[in-house]
């Protein structure tokens, strides 16, 4: 596959302006863990406000950090879908006052991260580079009372301190990508690697993977980074897209009137579509980055790193290589969609057991949107062989796959319930016999070569079958009628 | 009575807890107003802990090796329904909802907790003045300071209010009061006390540790209190052998470097008679001793002041307003945050936060706490190069005897020169000991500082029950 085959420009954006949209992402996703980063609360979503605290994730005077094993785990095997290297890591704390954050300061990674230097492949086959991925603790949540939620108006606030510790890893992708659409699918890519590795549920709704996008714009051409500014409270792949369209076609503007790009950090607003300055460069905080005395340094062992290497299920990239072997003539959009869908299992199952790929794919593309339910590979199988041997229209088929869907069973027994028996060739040809005779005005029309009345007669022969007939079965018999 | 002559009483049967807990509420009763050595004295919680002990032994159940013994604990160690200050009025009135690791360990032992002890604010000074709720005084001399940061504890035992208390020692807080009380006080090896629940001024420097009347005492208690702890990452994850089991050991054949860098300028004449004393002691009892060298050690008070520093500027963030302890309310969050911490902080705090802050500042961090961070570890390699040619060092623990109230709190710098010769030991994650060891010129008490490598203290102990015997 050729690099940017499925590369679209950005929507919106137009191709011929002579400007280079440049996007570089930070995705943090949180862990799927049972408890919390540095204590044994629950890491869980929702539940009453703080509920889900002790000492710890309380920030008491007191209390004391104990790093989660299995956040450790989780960040391993995220480092290694991306292609990571696993390297020594320390925590550092990074000062700044926010009421949501009980230590006022967060335990993060900084300069000796977990997991530096990969890669991730889109669909598309290109690679967009990984600078690290770190781990570190999540905040909790401020809700604002009064003045609609919003901070300045509010006649008070409160602080949920449920999600102070969830687990995170902040991947920080580079600046590799050239389009909102590319956006786009390098998050859905990520999500799908983070689901298969069992590393986080990838929600953006409920907040559990959140993005910053790094956008900046350039002449096309250019091989050096115009000024970037970086848009928060992105909630979804589609504000994702609108975010960076917006905001590239905002800087495009400045640039092109003469005026500079300010360095800034935007809020993106979904409502109104666009994007407002909420600090610039010169605002940003210090953190006072410094070595968490309270934890030891982490240094995974190699034998440890290698085991999770050796258990790490079958990613997206190699589960859309595999399919795509198997179904060769299948179109790559078809089989990403499989693979997303996580039917892919199915669909391989499927065809190794006899089905014909093309018939096998049509049916996990088209007709299984909500998911396989009870049909299982060898029903799926068979069912495409019955297609293939005429005893099954397409339009049937459908039908019999909804009912395996819903309850199992085998596609023989399904078809046979819905009344599909396949006709035989005698029964066809007596049932011709008397259409022909009921309409002989059509049948010398359609003789003499006029083709139209081919649907005539299919239509006729599907009524008097109430669908039973297979159309290309028909067609086939007029035109050897005819001679 | 001892300690160990109170569980062992208590154990048998020959005494009653409750009478012993009485005994010593009868004496803070006495010579508290005086002292003020407490923030907080739980007379009914010790009471009912004493009464709950002594049904233990009645129904032949074994209270544990601190059975009935009163202990004062500073104000910054976390107590499960008792207030916890840091003689700070920002914590003032919080009531942390659970215990620390040694006050678990301590209660399981069968201790009784006679209240919480007045400190410096966060354990910040050297003197115990920098306490929001008032000084406390020397036992000795109540017209001097009992030392700091655990000067309520050290004055506590000092004055027989208990026979045993925690300290946290930073830089030298639990031996430089100790010195100056005439007392115990024991800096354990970084990471052999859980740090869980204790109030964190200086993470990767605070250790707690015991204060008390006789070696052996100091010795149960960190025996009980010393351990793994999953609670606590920079806990040693080995349990180490009892100090109490080879206190008798004596000092025969062990290599002892009288540490010069500690034992010239700037130590009084009467604190260095007295040291060279405790060194013919040692050398008397059988120990070989010679002149001993740790060159980056004169360099331990300018590195210490930065890394305590920028920890606690960190260490000290939390104390917004938001969750607990004094609020003071304002328009906005952050001008809320500003007009707690200004009200609630006192002096000395508020300047430590500072430089913290400015030695963590991108751009300066290199210059201040990266290069204190180096100088840390010329330290330890120093000290590494010591410990190939010694067992043990010895050094004065305070370059003088106790000042007087106000003496220093005008001046920073002498109060943070009280410090010299203890803050090297944090520095490089050992342990040492302050063992009284006689009077000076005026009357009152000197400490000998034995410093041990890690995990040494067996070994310092042996010599710290050898200085004491020394002595009767």
């Amino acid at each position: 596959m050729s690099d940017g085959a499925l590369d679209k420009p950005g929507l919106g954006v137009p191709a011929d302006t002579g400007w280079e949209t440049v996007v570089g992402l930070e995705v943090h996703a949180e862990l799927s863990t049972e408890t919390k980063l540095f204590s044994a609360s629950p890491n869980r979503f929702g539940g009453e406000p703080n509920t889900h605290i002790d000492p710890v994730s309380l920030g008491l005077p007191g209390s004391l950090p104990v790093l989660n094993q299995k956040a450790v785990e989780l960040a391993i095997r995220v480092g290694l879908a991306l292609n990571c290297g696993i390297r020594p890591s320390v925590f550092a704390r990074k000062n700044y006052f926010y009421p949501d954050m009980p230590k006022d300061f967060q335990i993060s990674q900084y300069d000796e991260p977990i997991s530096v230097d990969g890669w991730l492949e889109l669909p598309s086959g290109k690679r967009i580079g990984i600078e690290r991925a770190h781990l570190e603790e999540d905040t909790g949540k401020t809700v604002h009372i009064g003045g609609a939620g919003r901070i300045h108006e509010a006649g008070y606030s409160l602080v949920d301190y449920n999600r102070a510790g969830v687990p995170l890893i902040e991947i920080v992708g580079r600046p590799e990508l050239r389009s909102a659409e590319e956006a786009r699918q390098y998050v859905a890519e990520l999500r799908a690697i983070l689901v298969a590795v069992g590393a986080s549920d990838g929600k953006m709704e409920e907040g559990s993977l959140r993005v910053d996008c790094n956008v900046s714009v350039r002449p096309a051409g250019s091989d050096r980074l115009g000024t970037r500014c970086e848009i928060k409270n992105v909630n979804s792949l589609r504000s994702l897209g609108r975010a960076i369209e917006h905001e590239a076609r905002r800087q495009i503007g400045l640039l092109a009137g003469g005026r500079p790009v300010e360095q800034q950090t935007r809020h993106w607003n979904e409502d109104e579509g666009r994007t407002h300055a909420l600090r610039s460069k010169e605002e940003d905080h210090d953190y006072r980055y410094f070595p968490e005395p309270d934890l030891l340094p982490l240094d995974p062992s190699a034998e440890w790193v290698e085991e999770i290497r050796r258990e790490l299920p079958p990613l997206p990239r190699d589960r859309r290589l595999r399919l795509g072997e198997a179904a060769p003539s299948a179109d790559a959009g078809h089989i990403a969609l499989a693979v997303e869908r996580s039917l892919d299992g199915l669909a391989l199952a499927a065809i190794g057991g006899g089905g014909l790929p093309e018939r096998v794919m049509i049916h996990i593309v088209q007709n299984l949107a909500g998911g396989a339910g009870m049909l299982d590979a060898e029903a799926l199988a068979g069912l495409a062989q019955m297609e293939e041997a005429g005893e099954l229209t397409a339009t049937q088929a459908k039908k019999v796959l909804a009912v395996l869907a819903e309850s199992g069973g085998s596609p023989q027994d399904a078809a046979r319930a819905l009344g599909f028996e396949a006709m035989d060739s005698t029964e066809l040809e007596s049932m011709l016999d008397g259409l022909i005779a009921e309409n002989p005005e059509e049948w010398s029309r359609f003789c003499e070569g006029d083709a139209k009345l081919t649907g005539f007669f299919v239509g006729q022969a599907m009524k008097a079958t109430r669908g039973r007939a297979d159309g290309k079965a028909v067609t086939q018999l007029l035109i050897s009628r005819r001679g | 009575m001892t300690a160990v002559e109170i569980s062992e009483a208590v154990r048998s049967g020959q005494r009653s807890a409750r009478s012993v807990v009485d005994m010593s509420l009868s004496t803070i009763g006495a010579g508290e107003a005086e002292v003020h050595a407490f923030n907080l004295v739980a007379a009914e919680q010790a009471l009912a802990q004493a009464d709950e002990i002594d049904r233990m032994v009645a129904a032949g159940e074994d209270p544990g090796p601190l059975a009935g013994v009163p202990v004062a604990l500073k104000d910054n160690l976390c107590t499960r329904g008792m207030g916890t200050t840091c003689s700070s009025r920002i914590l003032e009135g919080w009531v942390p909802p659970y215990d620390a690791t040694v006050v678990e360990l301590l209660r399981n032992a069968g201790a009784v907790f006679v209240g919480k002890t007045n400190m410096d604010e966060f354990a910040m000074g050297s003197s115990t003045e920098n306490s929001a709720f008032g000084p406390t005084r020397n036992p000795r001399d109540l017209s001097r300071v009992p030392g700091g940061s655990s000067g309520g504890s050290a004055a506590a035992v000092a004055a027989g209010f208990a026979p045993v208390a925690l300290g946290s020692d930073t830089g030298g807080s639990i031996r430089q009061p100790a010195a100056l009380c005439g007392v115990v006080g024991v800096k354990p090896t970084y990471g052999l006390v859980s740090r869980y629940g204790l109030v964190a001024f200086a993470s990767s420097l605070d250790q707690i540790g015991p204060l008390a009347a006789t070696v052996a005492d100091s010795a149960r208690v960190l025996d009980v209190i010393s351990g793994p702890d999953a609670r606590d990452s920079t806990s040693i994850g080995d349990p180490q052998p009892p100090v109490s089991a080879t206190l008798g050991d004596g000092v025969d054949g062990l290599r002892v470097g009288v540490l010069a860098e500690l034992s010239g300028d700037g130590i009084a004449p009467d604190v260095a008679a007295r040291v060279r004393a405790a060194v013919g002691a040692l050398e008397a009892a059988g120990a070989r001793v010679a002149e001993a060298s740790v060159p980056a050690a004169v360099y331990g008070l300018s590195a210490y002041y930065l890394i305590a520093q920028a920890e606690a500027s960190s260490n000290l963030a939390r104390y917004d307003g938001v969750r607990y302890g004094l609020r003071v309310d304002a328009p906005s969050t952050p001008g809320m945050n500003t007009a707690t911490r200004s009200a609630g902080f006192g002096d000395e705090v508020k300047r430590r936060i500072m430089v913290g802050t400015y030695a963590l500042s991108a751009g300066y961090y290199d210059a201040y706490y990266g290069r204190a961070q180096k100088v840390r570890t010329l330290i330890v390699d120093d000290f590494a190069s010591a410990w190939e040619q010694f067992d043990l060092l010895v050094s004065p623990t305070s370059p003088t005897t106790a000042f007087s109230l106000g003496e220093r709190t005008d001046d920073p710098m002498s109060m943070y020169m009280s410090d010299v010769c203890t803050v090297p030991v944090n520095l490089a994650g050992q342990a040492a000991m302050s063992v009284p060891y006689g009077v000076g010129d005026d009357g009152l008490p000197v400490g000998v500082q034995i410093l041990a490598p890690a995990l040494g203290e067996p070994v310092m102990f042996r010599a710290a029950a050898v200085l004491e015997a020394s002595l009767q």
